[in-house]
């Protein structure tokens, strides 16, 4: 197997506060290769932006990186001095942002924005520049990408804007990308357009995408692998239609069972009991364990064991489906 | 049920524990500025109270007077007399120290007056233009306006010319006082019209302010008992700002010789007295009106923006 | 667009009005113009013939009306306590006034801007720290008594500096200038820094505030994403997305600087319009108050309007004719 372009280990962010130390991303493992598209979802709070966030190196103080590491093409990049990260971003990872009326900079046209990064990063000239930051709108789709070199964000439709900050991410041709909630804030017929780009660039780049979201749908419809994040720790990670369909952990399964997918086919909608704990109030053993059915007294006092089975892994005492583990439920 | 509901003396004191645990509190705790500067106003503010109590001298008194103190070093003792003076005497031989407290008497109660003259209109009025909206508001907001295009200060000063203008030369000294009060006062209602104006807007369109409005509350009472404990957060941190500006305002005006006259002086007009000796070198009549001015301002300033900080939890 | 400035200059016009109706009422009400400008000895024939002289005898409107078109000409009458023509006292202040106002300006908004942006960038260093704790203390400290500390370290016991006066003025046409005497750039310099402070610690906290709260914003994260460089996401994107709030409140406390020069003029005996409004007021020379007000509002009024003019500059949502051209 090639090398994976995004390897997390064991990555933890903590933030120090006056009520002790938070933990919003505890112990996380994952990786992407070319071309593929890694899911992440998992309610607010659940340390998933965290995440994205850590791997691209844009923590706000005082959260921090404390423990694991972050790999790029096998080299680590957690580690690296500001100034070397800071050419990275942009340069080898691209980040789209949840709401596109926000991310871009009113006060410069669409055109200054693109080739401002294009030039840093591709070391151009600025007629060449222009003439890329125009193919890079024509790419995501912007029709009239000439004309519309020259207009403010604030003439953009919220669905041409997402696009816009789509070729902004991806005008320095960055081998990664993090999408934060792509298409949270938008109408719902534009959120399959923009998921559908993404894919198609997706493919035709080899890029990796790592597809933060909270939305199920979005997953099923564009990911190929999802991860599960609870209070900051990986659940369960796998191929979309084994989890999906399949799930070993019973977080996953409620997650499932309370979202109306096309593809699991009509049945009642349930509820996962009760709320994701706060982060300065979280339960010994596994987190999940308060709100779990299957719990018991191991659960309250250990830490979930990773059981890997499926192609995938789950970190769960009782995992619902059969697994290559010596634990079978 | 019931019985829970009929014993509100077991829920008192939770009720004040909860107080001193929120977080209002839980931020002056922690915030040692905040708490001296607390400390610095109280005891200015009880000094000035207690003035008659406290200070040595009744400097406006003319029989108590001894014009054989006038420009002692503070304590020295004066080459006539040998009385010995905290802080010095000015040229008349009045005890800056009673100049002082009897000036802050002054400062304080034209600032108090005036910030609670500028809330009531500001509030009032303010109230009507978020609620009744239409011409009363475009006529209130216009006005608004066009007097914060000019400096509060520059319009306290016109209210002031005007007034004198108005009252009759014999009762001008005794008016000056209540003059300032209302220049001070109406030149700083905008602060507290805007705000007011911009919560109520917001507050009108809230479930809760419908709901009243559909079970036949009158506007009056709608106002009253619904909107305006919104917006006394905002109003709160308004007035405490609006408290240091009024005092140096005041100061100022005194200073300027437009505000308390030497019959009545303010710290300012202290001040005014003072700043005639720098160059003769009789220090002490300037320096410590100016030093408690500083303190009472500075303080309450802090406390402004302290209490600013906790009830804006965005900026913390 | 055209439109729009239009619109805002016939605001302009209708503020100017109403501000000239309550100079209007000042000196028609404030007193009694008659007995003001006439002397001890006057018979009931004087009176009279100034009353139909003033036009106090004609309907309010007309009075008003006269009143506007004489000061629209510049003819304020005669200051009551000079006898002089008021238009006359003023042009003579006027120089030493939009001079020091000149000057302070200049430092406040300079010194503002680049500590506001110094302060906003370095929230947790030392230095940020100083600077925010002594601007409180600035902001506390009335005008005056910065100038009266003044005086005494650079006047009093340096002896550097002058304490009072412009120095020596050169008349270049009817302008009187000290900018080129060595005595007159010496004067200036403490009423400068008096007038300038104030006005420079509220830009800097202003400009602190609001580049703290663009810095927060998605498209500043979006450009570090993009992996900008911190000077170009400091300055090419936060600064100018916070100069839109900044440049109304520091055109109007731009203005406020000739206002604010009452205190200073008055402190240092600078012979200004300021210290002229301020003996104005102490006498209760009505004409002179009323002249003031207008001048000062024709500033104010013309400084607004140039505010709303600088926001097209900057702000390209507000360019409507492009924004419709866009939508169509």
């Amino acid at each position: 197997m090639t090398e994976p372009v995004l390897s997390v280990r064991n990555l933890t962010v903590e933030i120090p506060t006056r009520r002790g130390v938070l933990r919003p991303v505890d112990g996380m493992s994952f990786d992407i290769a070319a071309g593929e598209t890694l899911g992440v979802v998992g309610e607010s709070g659940a340390g998933k932006s965290m995440t994205g966030n850590a791997v691209i190196g844009l923590l706000e103080r005082p959260a921090r990186i404390t423990g694991g590491e972050v790999r790029l093409k096998g080299a680590r990049i957690d580690d690296l001095p500001p100034e070397e990260m800071r050419r990275i971003r942009g340069k080898r990872i691209g980040m789209i942002f949840q709401d596109p009326l926000t991310s871009l900079n009113p006060l410069l046209t669409v055109g200054e924005q693109l080739s401002e990064t294009i030039r840093l990063h591709l070391g151009v000239t600025e007629t060449e520049a222009g003439r890329r930051a125009v193919a890079a709108l024509d790419e995501v789709g912007i029709p009239a990408a000439k004309a519309r070199i020259g207009s403010y964000p604030f003439e953009f439709s919220g669905g041409m804007r997402q696009r816009v900050v789509i070729a902004l991410a991806l005008c320095a041709e960055p081998e990664l990308v993090i999408a934060d909630e792509p298409t949270t804030a938008l109408d719902v017929s534009v959120q399959a357009q923009i998921v559908a780009l993404l894919r198609r660039l997706c493919r035709e780049r080899g890029l990796a995408v790592m597809l933060v979201t909270h939305d199920m749908g979005v997953i099923a419809e564009a990911a190929d692998r999802v991860a599960v994040v609870y209070a900051g720790r990986l659940a369960e990670i796998g191929p979309v239609r084994e989890v999906i369909q399949t799930a070993a952990h019973p977080y996953t399964a409620g997650l499932m069972a309370s979202t109306p997918l096309a593809s699991v086919g009509q049945r009642r909608l349930r509820q996962i009991p009760g709320a994701m704990p706060r982060l300065d109030a979280l339960p010994d053993g596994c987190a999940f364990h308060p709100r779990c059915e299957r719990a018991d007294a191991q659960c309250r006092r250990d830490p979930a064991p990773t059981v890997t089975g499926c192609g995938g892994r789950a970190a769960c005492w009782y995992p619902l489906t059969r697994s290559a583990g010596e634990d079978v439920a | 049920m019931s019985d829970e509901a009929l014993t509100p003396p077991a829920t008192a004191p939770s009720r004040l524990r909860s107080a001193w645990e929120s977080d209002l509190i839980w931020s002056f705790r922690h915030a040692p500025v905040a708490m001296a500067a607390t400390a610095v106003v109280l005891v200015l503010v009880l000094a000035a109270v207690f003035a008659p109590l406290i200070a040595p001298h009744n400097p406006f008194n003319p029989a108590t007077l001894n014009l054989m103190n006038g420009f002692t070093p503070p304590m020295e003792p004066n080459a006539f007399t040998g009385e010995v003076f905290l802080m010095g005497t000015d040229d008349q031989g009045r005890d800056v120290f009673s100049t002082i407290l009897y000036g802050m008497r002054i400062s304080l109660f034209v600032g108090f007056a005036a910030v609670m003259l500028a809330l009531v209109i500001g509030v009032t009025l303010g109230l009507l233009a978020g609620y009744l909206g239409g011409w009363t508001e475009t006529i209130i907001m216009r006005v608004a306006d066009v007097q914060l295009t000019f400096p509060a200060i520059l319009v306290a000063m016109l209210i002031f010319g005007i007034a004198k203008g108005i009252t009759p030369p014999e009762h001008r000294d005794q008016m000056a006082i209540w003059v300032l009060i209302l220049a001070i006062g109406l030149s700083d209602w905008v602060q507290f019209a805007r705000v007011v104006r911009g919560a109520t807007m917001v507050e009108k369109s809230r479930e809760y302010v419908q709901a009243a409005r559909l079970i036949g509350r009158t506007p009056i009472s709608i106002m009253l008992r619904h909107i305006l404990p919104n917006v006394l957060n905002p109003v709160l941190v308004i007035a405490t700002i609006s408290l240091a500006l009024a005092i140096i305002a005041e100061a100022t005006l005194s200073f300027l010789g437009v505000g308390a006259p030497p019959t009545q002086p303010s710290l300012g007009t202290l001040i005014r007295i003072g700043q005639g000796f720098l160059f003769s070198g009789e220090w002490w009549i300037l320096l410590f009106p100016a030093i408690t001015l500083l303190a009472l301002a500075l303080s309450v300033n802090l406390l402004g923006d302290w209490l600013r900080d906790a009830l804006n939890p965005r900026l913390r | 667009m055209l439109a729009y400035i239009l619109r805002r200059v016939g605001q302009s016009v209708l503020v100017l009005l109403v501000v000239g109706l309550v100079a209007f009422a000042m000196f028609r009400f404030v007193g009694d113009p008659v007995d003001a400008m006439l002397g001890q000895e006057r018979t009931q024939a004087d009176i009279e013939r100034l009353t139909v002289e003033l036009g106090l005898d004609r309907p309010f409107p007309v009075q008003y009306w006269k009143f506007l078109t004489q000061a629209a000409q510049g003819n304020f009458g005669l200051s009551y306590r000079q006898g002089r023509p008021v238009t006359k006292i003023l042009l003579e202040r006027a120089p030493a006034t939009l001079e020091l106002a000149f000057v302070s300006g200049i430092m406040a908004l300079v010194g503002g801007i680049a500590l506001g942006v110094f302060t906003a960038i370095r929230r947790r260093g030392v230095a940020a720290n100083v600077i925010m704790t002594v601007s409180l203390i600035g902001v506390s400290l009335p005008t005056f008594l910065i100038g009266i500390l003044l005086i005494y370290i650079f006047a009093v016991e340096l002896k550097w500096l002058p304490s009072f006066g412009r120095g020596e003025v050169v008349r270049i046409g009817g302008w009187s200038t000290g900018f080129l005497t060595e005595s007159g750039l010496k004067a200036i310099i403490l009423p400068a820094i008096t007038l300038g402070l104030y006005q420079m610690t509220l830009i800097m906290r202003l400009v602190r505030t609001e580049m703290l709260e663009v810095l927060r914003m998605d498209y500043i994260r979006f450009a570090r994403a993009r992996g900008l460089a911190e000077k170009s996401v400091n300055f090419r994107h936060a600064l100018k997305n916070t100069m839109v709030p900044v440049i109304t409140v520091t055109g109007l406390q731009l203005g406020s600087i000739i206002a604010f020069a009452i205190i200073t003029e008055t402190v240092f005996q600078w012979p200004g319009v300021g210290l002229l409004f301020i003996n104005a007021v102490q006498f209760v020379d009505i004409p002179v108050m009323a002249a003031y007000l207008m001048l000062i509002s024709v500033m104010f009024v013309g400084i607004n309007l140039i505010v709303d003019l600088l926001y097209f500059a900057i702000d390209p949502r507000l360019r409507l004719d492009r924004g419709t051209e866009a939508k169509a």
